[in-house]
This record gives structure tokens, sequence and C-alpha cells, in this order.
């Protein structure tokens, strides 16, 4: 019973001192703007094609499904343009969009960190007097910190459109009152909630698969193993937070 | 001057080297020998500092080494050249890239210096026309010289090597052993080199220095590592059959 739990809170202090090493001030900062454009491109941009296929499917689901659902002269077809902004919103865009990256990007930094460590490219930075953690890490987390949010915003954009597009072609609601219902009642706070959000689903995805990674050992078999690993708990983390965060900021 | 003193060494509890004492050869090649596990890469790790270590001390020229602070280490590191057992490239950077990173680190030169630097370093090990390939583009023999190339990129007083020539093909891998002992001679380092290859040994060998489970086994020139009466050494210095008969060919007068 005990040895599950100082497992987990010495990975928890591993973590920790590895964040300390990541977020330790940088010597050239030429060299670290480079490596955070590089990333920026790979784990963003890279990323925006599958968001995109996925959040149009997504919002036309939840359109047809949630009309379906409540199917009744009662209420307004418009309320059906609502409750997709709504959910899209509040959750499915920032959590879903998190839950794709945990396993684009998950296991890439895992498995390429791992790949250094190895192989030992990390070893080789020490040699030449990097901090390894910092170079290799800190750009994909301020990547993806930045990014995140970008791709969640840009998800919601695409739902609303994948929305429209189900409601339409099913015929469960008009062009007319699904437009009129995603700008009904609209909270801006909302927005900074799930942008809160995306950016801190960011900095755990990146950092708990660089954790995974940095600290790899022994073949290619432990890299794989270890990458897998990454997407399982960056995936879990990102759900415990949902829910923690959402307590926190919207009650 | 490198020299260690009473070095140990544990990982999790198993001690893995026991109060070690060298002083390596100025501007000679110093290689550790021994058999897989025998603890030669954790030694090697040790005396960069890549590794930290229990007791003992290590001395870079009456400096104490493994006491200082990341800073000063690095001052000391500028004098290091390291190449790593699988040459340890960077993946995502090209050839050219992978010989500049030093330069990028250590020193403010403008591009054009970095660059013509790069191309002197990469001439200095027989390496033309690849620098915008990358790692994987290019054979395990030039991936070795590469990285040799940006070991000796800050003009090092001291350079290490873990296993130079394991998984070349042996007319490869006399090649690097040659280029390893030239450049010593050449750019003046004093070099030390982990191999458990015998050839090596009798190629460019100055010093050399046999761990057996995580001790100091023997020291000696190669010269008198053929007539050692010590047996585990001879075990390992004798492990093939061709060896085995010239040194009994030897023994008995034939030669
Ligand atoms: N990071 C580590 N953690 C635990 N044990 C290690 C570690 N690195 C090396 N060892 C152990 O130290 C011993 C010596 O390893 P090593 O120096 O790599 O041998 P060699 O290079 O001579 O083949 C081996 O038994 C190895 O298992
Ligand atoms: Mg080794």
């Amino acid at each position: 019973m005990t040895k599950p739990f100082r497992e987990l809170f010495s990975h928890i202090g591993r973590y920790m001192i590895l964040m300390g090493r990541v977020f330790a001030p940088p010597e050239k900062k030429r060299m670290y703007y480079r490596q955070t454009i590089k990333e920026i491109e790979f784990l963003g941009i890279n990323s925006m094609g599958i968001v995109a296929i996925i959040s149009v499917f997504i919002g036309a689901v939840i359109t047809i499904q949630t009309a379906y659902n409540t199917e009744s002269p009662l209420y307004p077809s418009y309320l059906l343009g609502l409750a997709v902004r709504d959910i899209l919103l509040l959750e499915f865009s920032s959590t879903i969009v998190a839950l794709i990256l945990s396993g684009k990007i998950g296991s890439n930094i895992a498995s390429e960190l791992g790949t250094m460590r190895v192989t030992e490219q990390i070893d080789a930075l020490e040699i030449m007097g990097v901090n390894s953690a910092s170079y290799l890490i800190m750009p994909k987390i301020v990547a993806a910190v930045f990014f995140l949010p970008f791709l969640t915003i840009m998800s919601i954009f695409i739902g609303l459109f994948g929305g429209w597009l189900g409601g339409v072609a099913t015929g469960v609601v008009s062009s007319h009152d699904y437009i009129y219902g995603i700008q009904y009642a609209f909270i801006p706070y909302y927005v900074t909630y799930t942008l809160i959000k995306a950016a801190i689903f960011g900095f755990i995805i990146t950092s708990v698969s660089s954790y995974r990674g940095y600290y790899a050992y022994g073949g290619a078999l432990q890299v794989g193993k270890n990458s897998t690993r990454a997407v399982v708990e960056s995936s879990i983390i990102v759900l415990i937070f949902n829910y923690v965060l959402t307590q926190l900021l919207l009650t | 001057m490198i020299k260690i003193e009473h070095l140990y060494k544990e990982f999790q509890h198993a001690e893995v080297l026991k109060d070690i004492s060298v002083e390596f050869q100025e501007k000679k090649t110093n290689m550790i020998i021994g058999q897989s596990g025998s603890g030669k890469t954790v030694l090697l790790k040790c005396i960069i500092g890549l590794l930290d270590i229990d007791q003992g001390r290590i001395l870079y020229d009456d400096i104490v080494f493994n006491q200082l602070n990341f800073k000063k280490k690095k001052e000391i590191r500028k004098n290091i050249g390291m190449v790593f057992q699988g040459g340890a490239l960077f993946d995502s950077e090209t050839v050219e890239q992978n010989v500049k990173f030093p330069l990028d680190m250590f020193t403010n030169m403008t591009e054009d210096e970095k660059h013509r630097r790069v191309n002197e370093c990469l001439e200095r090990v027989n390496i033309h026309n690849v620098n915008s390939l990358y790692p994987a583009e290019i054979s395990g023999g030039m991936q070795k010289r590469v990285a040799i190339a940006r070991a000796i990129a800050l003009n090092p007083k001291y350079l290490f090597f873990d296993e130079p020539i394991s998984g070349l093909d042996p007319k490869t891998a006399i090649r690097i052993d040659r280029l390893i002992g030239e450049l010593t001679k050449d750019i003046e380092t004093t070099t030390i080199i982990n191999t458990h290859d015998m050839n090596s040994v009798m190629e460019i060998g100055d010093k050399v220095i046999f761990l057996y489970n995580g001790e100091k086994w023997w020291e000696g020139s190669r010269e008198e590592i053929l007539h050692s009466d010590n047996p585990e050494l001879n075990d390992f210095v004798f492990a093939t059959n061709l060896a085995k008969t010239v040194r009994d060919l030897r023994k008995s007068g034939h030669t």
C-alpha cells in the first residue's frame, strides 16, 4: 500500500527538481529563441490539420445529438446553437485539443528526449556547458503554452462551423436560428476560462512527457515504453486538472 | 595534467568503481581497457563530471574539479573534447551545425569565422561535402569522424573517447584509431580512450590501465602488457585463440 505512494511522491519530487532546472535563467538567449520558433512550428503548426478535422466532426455530432435529445416544441431551435457554443467553449475544445496533443506531441517529445538520453546526446550537451534540461524542455513548454490556447480557439470556431454544417444538412436547425443561437447570452468570461485551461494543459502535456523522456534509460525498448506512458499519464493528468480547474474557475 | 585519487562511485548501493588512483600521461594516448561492465564508461563520465563521485578527488592541473560549481566546471570543460560511444551527434541538426555547436556555446566568433573553423575541423578528419546532411544520412564511420571534428572544434587540451571504434568494420576501425593517434600528436592533447579492443591498444596506446570489476587491476605500457603475469589481464589480452597461439609461439622461441 505504501510503495505506490512512495513512488508517486518520488516522481513528483524529481519532476519538481527537473522543472527547477528547466526554468533556470538561460545563458545564450539567442539559441533558446531559435529552439522555441522550431518547437512552435513542430508542436503547433503541424497539429492544426488534425485539430481542424476532429473539430468539424465534433461540432456536427454535438449539434445532431443535442437536437435528438431535446426534441420538444418547448425549446426554441436557436438554443441548439447556444448549446453547441457553450459545450465547445466550456469543455470540449480545450479538452479534446489537449487529448489529441497528448497523443501526438506527448509521445513525440518523450521519444525524442528518450532517444537523446540513451544515445548520450544529452550528455554531449551537458559536456558543452549547456543546461540540457532548460535548452531542450523550456522551448517545448513555452511553445505549447502559447499554442494550445490558439489551437483551442481555432477548434471552437471550426466546431461551430461543423455544428452549423451538421445542423443545416440534417435539417434540425435553420441557418438563421443557429447563427442567432451561437450569439445569444454569450458570456465573455467563458473565453478567458477556456484559454486558461488550454495554457495549463499545454504545460502539463509538454512537461510530463518531457519528464518521461528526459529520465529514460536503457535502450530503444525502454524509450518506446516511456513514450506510451507519457501519453497515458499526460492524458490522465489533463483530465484530473480539467475537473479541478472547472471547480476552481467556474464556481 | 589529469589525476584521479581514491575515486569511489556507487549506484543504488552497487559499488561500480573502487579506490581508483591514476595519473594520466600528458600529451599521450592513455587507454582504459576492461571487459564490458567493468566500469570504463562510468569512470570516464566521472572524470569529465557528467557523474558525481562519492569519494576521492579528480584533479586537472592541481584544480580539484569535482568540487567546483557548474560555472567553474564549464571553464574547465572548454578544454575538454569528448566523443561518445555512438557519436552522440544531434539528430535534428546538420553536420555543420553539430560541429558549430561548441563554437556557438563557448565563443563570440562571427558566423564567417565559425563556418571557416567548422570546415577546418571537418577537413582535419577527412570529411568533405557533407556539411548540410543530417547524421542519419551519413555512414557510421563518418558519424564518428564528425563527432571527432566537433570534439576538436575548440582546440581542446584533453580529448576523451568512449569506445571509439565499437560498431565499425575492422578497416574503418584502424583508420579511426590512427586518426586519434595523429590528433593527439598534432594538437598535443592528453587523450583518454575507453576500449575493449586490443588492436587499438597495440596500435596507439601509450599508457594502459586495466579495470577489473571496478578496480584498477594493472597499469603499464603497451609493451609490458604482453609480458605481464597478471592472470586476469592475460585472460583479457589473450582472449582470442589467435592471440593465444601467437603468445605460445613466442614463448617457445619461434619468433
Ligand atoms: N546509471 C546507472 N545506474 C546504475 N548502474 C549503472 C549505471 N551506469 C552504469 N551502471 C553499472 O555500472 C557498471 C559499469 O558500467 P559501464 O561503466 O557502462 O561499463 P563499461 O563501459 O566498462 O562496459 C555496470 O554494471 C552497469 O550496470
Ligand atoms: Mg562502456
